[in-house]
């Protein structure tokens, strides 16, 4: 387990690594940070000061071992925009994503296991066929445009919750819900296909024979067998939600955070402030594989041997 | 002279079995229903994206400011003129629809196209060559698989700066990888078969056994996996260009449009409605012809679907039959 624990953790050094490779060259060398930074009208003195302050007037090798040390340390300086540390800023945004992830992925995993399991015990049913055709179109709807009709629908029209912003308990709603469909549609999807191969196998069949209760040979037998894939989906929509939807969800609903920061650097042309986001996600995410590959071992204890 | 008439038999024979084949692959497709509408909602749009400055009833740039802000026909204040109404500007929304679905398709296409040559080839490289070339590209592979895709999307894009160009080069940077990863499994496993060591034997070269031998067997995967990216890219594309990152004005984009039309949700709903519809009809269509392409082509499934036919083909005859008893007595 510490072996393997170990190898994890090495392959995501590795991956960090590579990311900081590729944002250098595609900052340093494909594009001019001076020029994004600074407004149009800044004279030569002006450029040649801030890309002293930046250190980019120094040769690239030396630059790439400033920003791995940048990297190494997660600090990039102070965030143009606000002029102060931007991992301040980070630290201070990054909690109200990962409520607004808890609470959106949450819902869609637990209504995702009744609801597939429902599907696949009768596959090609009334209700399995249902559940296809609405998982379908969950993830087929855009997940900024349903945000702007659940806004329409139940805050303009109903008046009956806030349409954006944080504040009380109930401005959660919204977001989560725009955050979770897509991710419920995909978990169903999978918590029923997972569950018809399992319930296709000689040991349910057993299991029945044996006389063992039918929500016990569902539930515990049949289920622990087809968590592998769902793990693994839900450790993915955990990914993305972070470091994906929450752009978009956040960007609809104005929830300051981690997401609305980024788009809002763009904005701002705040380069220092938006490389300080990647990277924390960035390593976030690496850590919940790490965290993935452990939930794995506990599940399906064969893989530890491997 | 004879021999013309049997190149022409020849010819003739062979356009028939090909248009038999089309049929046989029509009746089963007007068998499942959802396949069915998939197939034909996808011929509507390309049918719109081709002709669309034939079908669309006005030009998607003219402004009318007086007639800003129409709603659609069936409102109180709509007209025919403009059948989904106009935005703030007085563009055509209907129009704009429209010309919005040559750049889904568009990009979509490219994206399709280019991650999926890189991540065929890469996978054959991978897969063929093995060793060392195996272990650096799954290396590679792994590696960008572990990160998410759209933090990079969004650095790139803020320093080369948004256009349709940089919204293909991210979108299939992003994208390549799961055509890599199932080309090299099926490579690995298509290499013990007999027929491939047979083709190795006889003297093929490495080309001849993967491009005659090796990479038709991968065509129905590798389409249903071109099918379900291209869903993922269209609404990728769409979320893009709506954060302001994508396709940029004056060119039209749904994403585009729902975005512009956020800032007057509350007067004028269909602003953000209509473009919203059009991505959400395109991804579904998408979905339903790819899984209905999983379908027949998946051995298994095409048993239990001829099974489960031909009971209710029974059901439905031995029904008939009692009845006519029934009548007749």
């Amino acid at each position: 387990m510490g072996r393997y624990l170990l190898k994890r953790m090495w392959h995501g050094v590795i991956v960090i690594f590579g990311v900081t490779l590729l944002v250098f060259v595609v900052t340093r060398l494909v594009g001019d940070p001076v020029k994004v930074m600074l407004p149009l009208e800044a004279t030569l003195e002006q450029r040649a000061a801030f890309e002293k302050q930046l250190g980019l007037d120094r040769s690239i090798p030396l630059q790439f071992l400033d920003f791995v040390g940048d990297v190494a340390h997660l600090d990039f300086g102070d965030s143009l925009w606000q002029h102060r540390p931007a991992m301040e800023i980070v630290f201070e945004k990054l909690p109200l994503t990962i409520q607004l992830t808890i609470v959106g992925i949450g819902l869609a995993f637990f209504l995702s296991i009744p609801l597939g399991i429902i599907a696949a015990l009768r596959p090609g049913g009334i209700v399995d066929r249902t559940t296809v055709f609405f998982s379908l179109i969950g993830f087929s709807i855009p997940q900024f445009w349903l945000g702007l009709l659940l806004i329409v629908i139940f805050a303009v029209k109903f008046h009956w919750l806030p349409t954006s912003g944080i504040g009380t308990p109930t401005h959660i709603i919204l977001p989560a819900i725009t955050m979770g469909l897509p991710a419920l549609a995909r978990l169903v999807m999978m918590v029923r296909s997972a569950m018809i191969d399992e319930l296709n196998q000689q040991y349910v069949k057993t299991g029945y024979a044996k006389g063992i209760p039918f929500w016990r040979v569902v539930g515990v037998h049949a289920m622990r067998n087809a968590a592998l894939p769902v793990v693994t989906l839900l450790g993915w929509e955990v990914i993305r939600a972070v470091a994906g939807y929450s752009v978009v969800v956040e960007t609809v609903f104005a929830w300051p955070g981690i997401g609305l920061t980024a788009i809002q650097a763009i904005e701002r042309e705040d380069l220092i402030l938006l490389q300080s986001i990647v990277f924390t996600v960035g390593i976030m995410v690496v850590l919940i594989n790490i965290l993935m590959d452990m939930v794995y071992t506990i599940i399906d204890p064969r893989l530890k041997l491997q | 002279m004879a021999e013309a008439t049997n190149i022409e038999k020849m010819l003739g024979g062979r356009w028939l079995d090909w248009l038999q084949g089309l049929r046989n692959l029509g009746q089963e497709l007007w068998r499942d229903k959802t396949g069915f509408t998939g197939v034909v909602l996808i011929g509507v749009l390309l049918f719109m994206a081709v002709a669309a400055p034939l079908i669309a009833p006005h030009d998607p740039s003219t402004q009318d400011l007086r007639a800003r802000l129409r709603p659609p026909v069936w409102e109180e204040k709509g007209t025919w003129k403009h059948v989904l109404g106009t935005d703030h500007l007085g563009r055509d929304v209907l129009s704009r629809v429209i010309y919005g679905s040559r750049v889904s398709l568009l990009v979509g296409t490219a994206v399709v196209f280019v991650a999926g040559t890189f991540g065929v080839v890469m996978g054959l490289l991978a897969g063929y060559r093995g060793g060392r070339t195996d272990s650096y590209v799954m290396r590679w592979i792994d590696t960008q698989v572990a990160f998410p895709g759209l933090l990079l999307a969004l650095i790139i894009l803020a320093v080369i700066g948004p256009s349709m160009i940089t919204v293909i080069i991210v979108l299939s940077l992003n994208g390549w990888m799961v055509y890599g990863r199932m080309t090299r499994g099926a490579v690995l496993s298509v290499r013990q078969t007999p027929y491939v060591e047979a083709a190795e034997i006889l003297g093929c070269k490495g080309k001849r056994v993967i491009f005659r031998h090796i990479l038709p067997n991968l065509t129905s995967p590798l389409l249903t996996l071109a099918i379900l990216e291209f869903a993922r890219i269209v609404l990728a594309e769409a979320a893009l260009s709506f954060l302001g990152l994508g396709i940029q004005p004056p060119a039209t984009s749904w994403g585009l449009d729902v975005a512009n039309g956020k800032n007057y949700m509350f007067r004028a709903w269909w602003l953000v409605t209509m473009p919203g519809i059009a991505i959400a009809i395109t991804v579904l269509a998408i979905n339903l012809v790819a899984s209905w392409m999983r379908l027949i082509s998946d051995p298994q499934e095409r048993e239990k679907q001829f099974a489960r036919q031909t009971t209710v083909r029974r059901r439905r005859q031995s029904r008939r039959l009692v009845s006519r008893e029934e009548a007749g007595v």
